[in-house]
């Protein structure tokens, strides 16, 4: 039977972590589940965790009166959910939501930054994870504003 | 391609069908001019359309049978709003087809990744028919599709049975989804994060808005695609379409006579400037 660690080597977002890291880190994982409509992560509720997806689709939503839900993005297996773990106050900005069955992996907040306190090379190199695919997201999120497909750009 | 006279004199030929796609995107079927004078065309390459008295638009042919020719117009002035009102019967002037086309030679035995945005589907459409017909001959295809909305999709029967069919990877996303929308959401390039794919066997062909085709090809070659196998179709107003006015003159290259389609290392230092 595989242990956390090699679990979570095997996630695209820990390629290259070294084994050390990777036992480091995987004492602070666990499996979760999420069913279909569950939420995930409520808007303004502490960041209490980050998870690595596995599989499922997640949708990342915000609540506007008289609008409802507005899916914002949606996630699927092998990405990243959450980024304000790491970011005082330590408070989701969105809800994410459960579209599929959702299995992931989920890392205590506390934990990792303790962590990554303790051991700046380890948060470095889990920075140097989380900052190309943030910006890529800040990115696609500039370009899904512009509204490209409906005007002539 | 034949004469001059098929180059800068329209063709008159009938609208067999027109079929609406989206509430503004129509697909035309063409007859064929009669007697073989004029080539099928292939992927990537497009006709001058003139709906009589209203003026030419260069429009992408949208697949590639050989008996016929099939547009697909998005209506965005008045040369594409009166193309979007032609029904079957009707006569339109055509002159074509134009244009270099994707690199089907060079794509044979190699990865493709196909990424589409909004009307850019139309142009790569006949590229997935091509591949699907000679399945052998390449390698994985890759389709990464962006829309503005689940309405706002093209040929959605097609993708249907693409996505079922198991020939390709296809992943659909949408910039704004809606209430009956269970898909992916967010722009295209969110999609290219996972794919896998060797980058050194990986040819790239895609179409859309300018500012979507950089993103996509910076992803990709920040990936390790090279640049010269990252192929852009771009768009300017073409006049003649033959390479004589310089209505579509872009730099140095005319995008009519030595495009559409370019390696992104061709044209990217053109894409930087602003006044071109």
């Amino acid at each position: 039977m595989k242990s956390m660690a090699d679990l979570i080597r095997e996630h695209p977002f820990l390629a290259g972590l070294s084994d050390e890291y990777c036992e480091l880190v995987a004492g602070c994982a666990k499996n979760v589940v999420f069913e279909p409509g569950s939420y995930i992560i409520r808007e303004g509720q502490p960041a209490g965790q980050f998870h690595l997806l596995r599989e499922g689709q997640v949708s990342l939503e915000v609540y506007a009166p008289r609008r409802g839900s507005i899916v914002l993005q949606t996630l699927g297996a092998n990405d990243i959910l959450g980024a304000s773990w790491i970011v005082p106050p330590y408070r989701w900005t969105s809800d994410a939501r459960a579209v599929e069955r959702v299995r992931a992996f989920a890392f205590d907040a506390t934990c990792l930054r303790g962590k990554c306190e303790a051991d700046p090379a380890l948060g470095y190199a889990l920075m140097k994870r989380f900052v190309p695919i943030i910006l890529q997201r800040v990115t696609a999120a500039r370009m899904q504003s512009l509204d490209l497909y409906g005007a002539s750009v | 391609m034949s004469g001059a006279s098929t180059k800068l004199a329209p063709m008159p030929l009938r609208v067999l069908s027109s079929t609406r796609e989206t509430a503004d995107s129509m697909t035309l079927v063409l007859e064929r001019p009669p007697g073989g004078s004029v080539g099928p065309g292939a992927p990537g390459q497009f006709n001058m359309l003139y709906p009589f008295g209203i003026g030419e638009a260069a429009i992408s042919l949208s697949s590639d049978t050989a008996d016929r020719f099939v547009h697909t117009i998005r209506g965005v002035g008045a040369v594409s709003d009166a193309l979007g009102r032609l029904r079957p019967g009707d006569t339109l002037g055509v002159r074509g087809p134009f244009g270099n086309g994707w690199p089907m030679e060079r794509a044979r035995g190699r990865t493709l990744v196909l990424v589409a945005g909004g009307i850019g589907l139309a142009p790569l459409r006949p590229v997935i028919h091509a591949v699907l017909r000679d399945r052998s001959a390449y390698g994985k295809l890759f389709v990464f599709y962006g829309a503005r909305s689940p309405r706002e999709r093209l040929y959605v029967g097609e993708l249907e049975r693409w996505q079922a069919g198991g020939a390709m990877d296809l992943s659909v996303t949408v910039d704004f989804g809606d209430a009956n929308w269970a898909g992916r959401v967010g722009f295209v390039t969110a999609l290219l994060g996972h794919a896998q794919f060797d980058p050194a066997e990986t040819l790239l062909m895609t179409c859309g808005p300018e500012v979507m085709m950089r993103a996509v090809a910076n992803q990709m070659i920040g990936r390790g695609v090279a640049p010269g196998d990252v192929y852009v179709s771009l768009e300017r107003n073409m006049k003649c379409a033959a390479g004589l006015c310089g209505h579509c003159q872009f730099g140095s290259i005319f995008i009519c006579k030595d495009g559409p389609v370019f390696t992104y290392d061709r044209v990217e230092h053109l894409l930087r400037v602003r006044e071109i």
